[in-house]
């Protein structure tokens, strides 16, 4: 069967390949050497060596979205994990209309990233009002309307792995231990818990990268406001590349040290996600 | 007796406790609901507050925000975007994933790595030279960028496909060829069918990132063929000044098309956004 399939390459490979080519792999290879380049429109580029990648240290921007986008990822972390580790030993003890809650929490998960910043801008916005301020008064405020926004969003995405991972957990273990006399609190720490480590990486690892990554509804709700104080790396990346001219080389360069930190996230997770599916 | 009459109350507890933490996930969808019946300078000072016949406008928010954004003209564009997109990444990626798990070349087994690593790369790291490629051979219409679609995200369908094609029976392909098909025959009759659960979980992973994305349909068409998320984003418009009315109905129309995909097929989005969880 190999050998009459491989007379069929153009029609099961070539038009994935092609569109990948062009949407991917050429340009992710012209950023890699564009960044070492200084150019307007791409057909412009002349070498510059290392200097797009000294200019994205010596200027504050880079840096302080960086520290914004770190904190941001280690309060979202914390946050989202243990508000969706609860909702789900909640959601796995057979209550009425478990299906129900699982549905409601589920859904912010699905609504697009602009559409959540200007929910939540209404929301925090409004509460600020008591104080005559709005959001992008003071960088705090973006901050943490950020985390709010982002663990709406999440918790019931993590949620729905942990409660897989939970219900995984086998009864018996479970009874043995009852049985045993142990304590419903020593059954999570002892049992559940450590039965359910591989779904609490996994979760981590995606809190991490989801906002690593964030742009929408960092967009929408504070757009960096006040005065680039709340702008993430993927807003900051944004920003040098159309906000100012000349400055292409250097949001090149920031998006090859983003691609990095991303990658380096990324990698474990999927290397565990993958590791997973062979023992199944 | 007793030990029973105490569970029956503590899950009565956590019932409540559940529909008091639904209540208030839903509570911010509330608020953006009531305040698009509301005139526009009653919303951003006081989105808490009740509609009262003093600022009840009916309709009026929904009128402008249609007629301002041309949102019907969006919703069309989004929806032939998404499900164009879709049919075409899930016909070509299955089709691909098929013939590199089957065909044993080094140039297949290389071809998934690179698949496989596209998955962990960032936007931001492509984004400014894909635009400039796809501006470059005039992809930049509504139905280039299904092309966009196909090459960006077939790193994730392709493996996803590929994950699954390794599971099903190689004998039962090989029936169908003795039987006289060709390769093509083969795919769409015998193993397309069997692929079916792992269609549904990429056709949904990829509708909801089609139809929420933002930032490459901007950047690559721009605002000439705007997408619901485009539209939305445009009514901020430049300096701060939003009609918030408008922007409370906006909101609502984009937030009705998910919720009824949603409550229409749940099991599955749910099932396939949480297989999607490889994807940083």
């Amino acid at each position: 069967m190999e050998r009459t399939l491989k007379k069929y390459f153009p029609v099961f490979v070539l038009p994935t390949l092609i569109a990948f080519t062009i949407a991917f792999f050429v340009p992710f290879i012209l950023g890699i050497v564009l960044s070492f380049t200084r150019f307007t429109t791409v057909t412009d580029a002349k070498w510059v060596g290392l200097e797009n990648y000294i200019k994205v240290f010596s200027n504050n921007d880079f840096l302080q979205a960086l520290w914004f986008t770190v904190g941001f990822a280690l309060v979202s972390i914390l946050t989202i994990n243990v508000f969706a580790f609860l909702l789900a030993l909640l959601l796995t003890r057979g209550i009425k209309g478990t299906n129900l809650f699982r549905t409601v929490f589920f859904m912010p998960n699905l609504i697009g990233g602009i559409v959540l910043g200007y929910i939540w801008s209404l929301m925090i916005n409004g509460v600020l009002a008591k104080w005559g301020v709005t959001i992008t008064y003071k960088a705090e405020y973006g901050f943490w309307g950020l985390v709010i926004l982002m663990n709406w969003q999440l918790i019931g995405y993590m949620m729905i792995i942990y409660i897989a991972g939970i219900q995984s957990v086998p009864d018996t273990l479970i009874e043995a231990a009852k049985i045993d006399g142990a304590t419903p609190s020593r059954i999570l720490r002892s049992i559940t818990i450590p039965m359910v480590m591989p779904s609490i990486t996994i979760c981590m690892f995606l809190t991490v990268s989801n906002s690593f990554k964030l742009f929408d509804q960092n967009l929408a709700l504070t757009a960096g406001a006040p005065s680039n104080k709340t702008t993430m790396l993927a807003l900051d990346i944004f920003n040098t590349f159309y906000g100012r001219v000349g400055w292409e080389g250097v949001g090149q360069a920031k998006a090859v040290i983003f691609f990095v930190l991303v990658a380096l996230i990324s990698l474990p997770q999927l290397m565990m996600t993958r590791n997973k599916e062979v023992e199944h | 007796m007793k030990k029973r009459m105490i569970s029956k109350i503590s899950r009565g507890c956590l019932f409540v406790l559940c529909t008091i933490l639904s209540l208030v996930f839903m509570y911010p969808i509330g608020i953006v609901l009531m305040n698009s019946f509301k005139g526009k300078l009653y919303i951003s000072d006081a989105p808490f507050q009740m509609i009262t016949a003093e600022n009840f406008v009916g309709l009026s928010n929904y009128e402008v925000g249609i007629s301002r954004t041309g949102f019907l003209q969006a919703f069309g564009f989004s929806l032939f975007i998404t499900v164009f997109s879709v049919i075409v990444i899930v016909v070509f990626t299955s089709m691909t994933a098929w013939y590199i798990t089957r065909v044993s070349t080094k140039f297949c087994q290389i071809l998934y790595y690179v698949f496989v690593f596209s998955m962990i790369v960032p936007f931001q790291m492509v984004m400014f030279t894909m635009t400039k490629t796809a501006n470059f051979i005039h992809l930049d219409n509504p139905v280039g960028i299904i092309f966009i679609y196909l090459g960006f995200g077939a790193g994730l369908s392709v493996f996803m496909f590929s994950g699954f094609v390794k599971s099903v029976p190689i004998d039962v392909e090989e029936a169908s060829v003795i039987d006289g098909c060709n390769p093509f025959q083969t795919f769409f009759y015998t193993v397309m069918p069997m692929l079916k659960p792992i269609l549904i979980t990429v056709a949904i992973l990829n509708t909801m990132w089609i139809w929420n994305d933002y930032l490459l349909p901007y950047l690559v068409i721009g605002t000439d063929y705007k997408t619901i998320p485009i539209a939305i984003q445009y009514l901020k418009g430049g300096y701060g000044s939003i009609d918030m009315g408008a922007m409370m109905a906006m909101l609502v129309l984009a937030i009705i098309p998910i919720i009824a995909f949603y409550l229409s097929c749940q099991k599955y989005i749910i099932k396939g956004v949480a297989a999607g969880a490889v994807k940083g």
